[in-house]
């Protein structure tokens, strides 16, 4: 183990820290330029955006260095720990949570306010780290499997109750892990089918969708009917894929919209493929209230605008008309693209998502290096956490994706996402530093 | 501990890039393809905002303001943006007006512009309509007030030289003038207003600013490079003596006529009166369109400018005139005389003369001091008859010449629009009148100032000028300079001096003379004033009206004109009184005393009674309202007409009907 002699700063991933700094320092200019004021004073103002977000980079730098100086065994000793802390944290949240904007995802303590569900990705990809890695885990059955899941979709659910279902759904982006780690090429199958289902049952009639499924059932039936008289297991798939594909699309899209699914949500999705939302799923007052249909496509439209208007090469740094006069909602936080997009143009914001990708890629890279399993599995973690908030969130700014509300990770404006995802980058940075120490 | 096997690390590298190229693709299509977006990003951030400039201010002579302009609020509306349950009571009890009067003028502002366009709701609003209406606005989502200059004449005189100012109409914004113009944009309508637009309007500014999401302007668009400030309109100095502009409407209250007073050195317009006027800020204020309508419809015709508009025989006012033509002419020596014995019997009818002393003509002076008409009637034959022209068509033409010189028969060039030139027959008129078959009897009286002759009362004052000034005249003006340069490009033609006469000083002096004596002990002795040596002329004209199909003798107009002093000329000036008899009694007063105050800046006490007469005398003829009557009988009469005949041609049109038309025409026009 000559190599881990070696000075602790010389092991540390250069790539990843400079993407990290690269990303940090993006952010910070954007909060900056949308704030700016061709009367502002001075660069440093108290109140302003960015001079919060430099306070907190200086927090998350602080606890970078706490954890380069801990153990990097002690990562994986405490993730059930603060796993079980975590959750409790959540379901705490449930019933003490301050309320900011309609949801109660809110926790105070003293002057500062995080939110649980954002820390709470770094304890479940700890603790699902340590669960795949374990010996005694055998992913190929079924239990494990389900535990597995269930690592993921307890905070999930909790999150949900706390109304916060854009950061729920950040917890799917664990079954890419566990796809990498074992889960059937089904399952990536069964995913995207169950989205093309879902947009299918929003876009078409239900009674018709009903008749088109079983046509279609039947139309197979007759095709494959000489298979299906010889093998009882066709029969079986055949009913059993479409008995499942009308239970969905006739009592599990309509449930998760009518009762589950934020009204808002509902409107941006039915937004985002361009449609009204239909009465089924409105309250009963807002029915003929076309208005808050507007509002939802406003956030989208105007970000449209905002980043379409950059052109090629952009308007120039601090000439964004859009972003500086508070024509996007959430500016700073959701939708800081824009002011990438309208400042710096098709160059800048191309730039932008390669500088991502390469993050994204870097990670994986590094994770494929790790000796231990442990750092493999939360390398993969802390990738395809990236890479959710990251595809979500930008392609939400261009109209791609329904307006759900994540962050934008590193460039955001807000404490706790950045706080997180500097704690995820650092954790995995300290694992990767001791990559040939096996840790369990 | 890896199972998993090493080729899904790919299909997870596969997506991570599928999603990022599904990305670029899509900024590549929004950013560089579709350039929709740009045009949106300007339409919403940036706020073009307009600026008027306070158009030019008007000085008199003496730099009193006649004419400045005056802060006013507008209420606008933006009728999409107010909430259904505003407190209207309330709203409308501020701006003073029932329930229903604020539904209909918010109904009017929602339609003229769109409801999405913000539009005037009440325009004008009094001062504590303004202060109320502010205190309560938060109150009022979609109004707000607009600033807005008006005119306003402190004086209310000059109206029909100011003129006025209105909203640009949807024919103008099409014609060339107005090319630079936008709706909504006010414009000179009249007057010097329209004359001088250019130099009055200014120059609208144009500021480009980003504006927020709640419609508030922020910072300037790119800085400001693309803004054009606003300049505000130049102003006029006028030669316009305010003072003697009021003293002269005053004068002439209750009387149809006009003052021109022009001084003789510049040719500077010293007053223009035009009666029966308005107060100019009739149609500036709230109720101009109510006040336009009834100006419209008043039979006194106040809203004509009779000074450039009206034509008037100058009856013996003329004569000099026809005495400097024919000593130019060279047919007359000052010193030739005519034997006058009370009528002019040369052409058989006899022509009258109001003296019958002799030697009442033995020369020019003389003839023109006692106002011999028989004298001029001569001498006008003698110049058009002049063997030397070649027949009588020749001489007419040689005399319409000399006439146009001295500004008649086309307008003068004064700075007014719509000047009108009055009528100077040359042989082509006396063609057509007697079918060729003239001479020289058949046109004489325009030697005396009737006939075939009218002139507007300020040719008249013009002509007055040329013998004033012994030859030469310079085109009557009101603007000595604008913004303080008297060079400006716009009064070069003003400065040009028009000699029209080579007759020697000498000559002119015998007719001032003549003119002179008019006032020393002629007709015109009430001009006369103990100081100053005033030189005039009287004219009494005839004229006649068709009323009711009858030819009507109408009284007199009285007319006046005059210079003063004899020597340096400082002030002349025409006046004419409609239907009020010899030009000594009301005419000649108004001379007189509008001189004296001139030149003495008051009046003396011992004339106040003069002052109180004419003040005082209503000289509107009652044939006016009668005459007005028929003919807006007339001409209600020819439209109903005229709509008649459009139905009758539509309806005929139509063949399938044809039996109905029938039916209709047997109908409506008997068998």
């Amino acid at each position: 183990m000559s190599r881990t002699n070696k000075s602790f700063m010389s092991r540390l991933d250069g790539i990843t820290v400079l993407l990290y700094l690269l990303l940090v320092g993006i952010g910070l200019l954007a909060i900056f330029s949308v704030e700016y004021r061709s009367t502002d004073q001075s660069l440093i103002l108290s109140g302003k955006s960015h001079t919060r977000q430099l306070m907190w980079l200086g927090i998350s730098v602080f606890i970078g260095v706490i954890i380069m100086f801990t153990d990097s065994k002690f990562f994986s000793s405490v993730a059930y720990l603060s796993y079980t802390v975590g959750l409790f944290l959540l379901l705490l949240t449930i019933f003490v949570g301050t309320n900011v904007k309609g949801s109660s995802s809110w926790l105070g303590v003293g002057p500062f306010r995080f939110q649980p569900g954002e820390l709470c990705k770094i304890f479940t990809a700890l603790a699902l780290a340590k669960f795949l890695s374990s010996p005694e885990t055998n992913f190929r059955t079924l239990t494990h499997r389900l535990i597995g899941a269930g690592f993921a979709l307890v905070p999930a659910i909790l999150i949900i109750l706390q109304k916060e279902t854009g950061l729920a759904l950040v917890y799917f982006s664990f079954f890419l892990v566990m796809y990498r780690e074992g889960l059937p090429h089904g399952i990536l199958i069964t995913a995207f089918s169950i989205i093309a289902l879902t947009l299918i049952t929003l876009l078409v009639d239900k009674t018709i969708l009903l008749y088109i499924l079983t046509g279609g059932a039947i139309l197979i039936g007759l095709l494959i009917r000489k298979a299906l008289r010889k093998e009882m297991m066709a029969r079986v798939l055949l009913i059993g894929i479409w008995g499942i594909c009308i239970l969905f699309s006739q009592f599990v899209v309509p449930f998760m919209f009518k009762s589950v699914l934020q009204k808002h949500q509902v409107e941006r999705i039915y937004t985002t493929l361009g449609q009204e939302v239909p009465e089924a799923y409105l309250d009963p007052e807002d029915i003929g209230k076309r208005r808050s249909v507007n509002v939802s496509g406003y956030n989208v439209w105007q970000s449209k605008i905002a980043i379409g208007s950059g052109g090629f090469a952009g308007k120039g740094f601090l000439n964004g008309t859009s972003t500086k006069n508070e024509f996007v909602p959430e500016q700073n936080t959701d939708f800081i693209f824009c002011a990438v997009g309208e400042q710096f143009g098709f160059i800048g914001s191309a730039a932008l998502v390669l500088i991502y990708l390469s993050l994204m890629l870097r990670i994986l890279f590094i994770a494929e290096k790790q000796r231990s399993a442990f750092s493999r599995i939360y390398g993969y973690c802390v990738a395809s956490i990236l890479f959710f908030h990251f595809a979500i969130n930008i392609s939400m700014t261009i109209g791609l994706a329904p307006v759900i509300g994540i962050t934008l990770p590193l460039l955001s404006y807000g404490g706790t996402s950045l706080l997180s995802f500097s704690i995820l980058i650092f954790i995995l940075l300290r694992l990767d530093a001791d990559k040939h120490v096996m840790i369990r | 501990m890896s199972f998993a096997p090493a080729p899904r690390k790919y299909v997870i590298w596969s997506i991570f890039i599928g999603v990022a190229l599904i990305m670029l693709g899509r900024l590549f299509y929004i950013q560089i393809i579709e350039d929709k977006y740009k045009v949106l990003a300007d339409d919403i951030a940036i706020y073009r905002k307009v600026v008027y400039p306070p158009r030019g201010v008007i000085y008199d002579k003496k730099g009193k303001v006649m004419l400045y302009n005056k802060v006013v609020y507008d209420l606008m509306v933006t009728a999409n943006n107010v909430p259904k349950d505003i407190d209207t009571m309330m709203l409308s009890s501020i701006l003073e007006i029932d329930t229903a009067e604020y539904k209909r003028l918010f109904h009017r502002a929602a339609v003229r512009n769109g409801p999405l366009r913000k539009s005037v709701m009440m325009e004008q609003l009094s001062q504590e309509q303004t202060a109320r209406f502010q205190e309560n606005m938060y109150d009022f989502p979609g109004f707000e007030l607009n600033e807005r200059y008006i005119r306003t004449y402190p004086d209310s005189s000059a109206a029909h030289v100011l003129g006025y100012i209105g909203e640009i109409s949807k024919s103008q914004l099409k014609s060339d003038r107005y090319l630079s113009y936008r709706q909504g944009d006010y414009i000179g309508i009249s007057g010097l207003e329209y004359y001088y637009e250019e130099v009055l309007r200014g120059q609208r500014g144009i500021y480009f600013l980003e504006r927020d999401n709640f419609n508030r302007p922020t910072d300037p668009y790119k800085k400001g490079a693309l803004d054009t400030p606003a300049v505000a309109g130049r102003s006029l100095e006028l030669h316009l003596d305010a003072e003697l502009q009021g003293y002269g409407e005053r004068l002439m209250n209750n009387k149809i006529g006009s003052i021109v007073a022009i001084d003789p050195k510049t040719g500077g317009i010293l007053a223009m009166v035009s009666t029966p006027t308005y107060s100019p800020n009739m149609l500036s204020g709230r109720n101009r369109t109510k006040n336009f309508g009834k100006l419209y419809v008043d039979a006194r015709h106040p809203l004509l400018n009779r000074a450039i508009r009206g034509f008037y025989q100058p009856g013996s006012t003329m004569k000099p005139l026809t005495a400097l033509v024919a000593l130019d002419a060279g047919v007359i020596t000052p010193s030739f005389g005519y034997p006058c014995a009370g009528g002019y019997y040369q052409c058989g009818k006899r022509v009258g003369c109001t003296h019958s002393g002799g030697g009442h003509a033995a020369n020019l002076r003389l003839a023109l001091a006692n106002s011999c008409n028989a004298y001029f009637v001569h001498i006008f034959r003698k110049m058009v008859d002049a063997e030397k022209f070649g027949g009588i068509r020749k001489g007419i033409e040689k005399w319409y010449e000399y006439n146009y010189d001295f500004g008649l028969g086309h307008p003068t060039g004064v700075d007014l629009p719509f000047e009108l030139g009055g009528l100077l027959p040359d042989s082509n008129t006396y063609n057509r009148m007697y079918t060729g078959k003239w001479n020289s009897c058949n046109v004489m009286f325009v030697g005396m100032g009737q006939g075939e002759v009218a002139l507007t009362p300020i040719q008249l004052a013009n002509a007055m000028c040329i013998i004033a000034n012994k030859g030469y005249y310079y085109t009557p003006h009101f603007v000595k300079s604008i913004a303080g340069k008297k060079n400006d490009t716009s009064l070069v033609k003003y400065h040009q001096k028009h000699v029209v006469t080579k007759i020697p000083d000498e000559v002119y002096s015998i007719v001032k003379d003549g003119m002179s004596d008019v006032v020393k002990h002629g007709t015109g002795r009430v001009a006369a004033l103990p100081d100053i040596e005033v030189c005039a002329k009287t004219g009494t004209v005839e004229n006649k009206a068709l009323i009711s199909g009858k030819v009507v003798q109408m009284k007199d107009h009285s007319v006046f004109v005059a210079f003063a002093p004899k020597e340096n000329p400082k002030i002349a000036i025409a006046i004419i009184v409609e239907n009020a008899g010899f030009g000594a009694t009301w005419a000649g007063p108004v001379a007189s005393l509008m001189i004296e105050k001139y030149l003495t800046d008051s009046v003396a006490t011992n004339r106040k009674y003069l002052e109180d007469r004419l003040t005082g005398a209503n000289l509107i003829s009652p044939y006016v309202y009668i005459i007005d009557k028929e003919q807006k009988y007339r001409d209600s009469v020819r439209e109903v007409r005229r709509l008649e005949r459009i139905s009758y041609l539509d309806s005929t049109k139509r063949v399938e009907d044809s039996i109905l038309v029938n039916k209709w025409l047997k109908h409506t026009y008997g068998k």
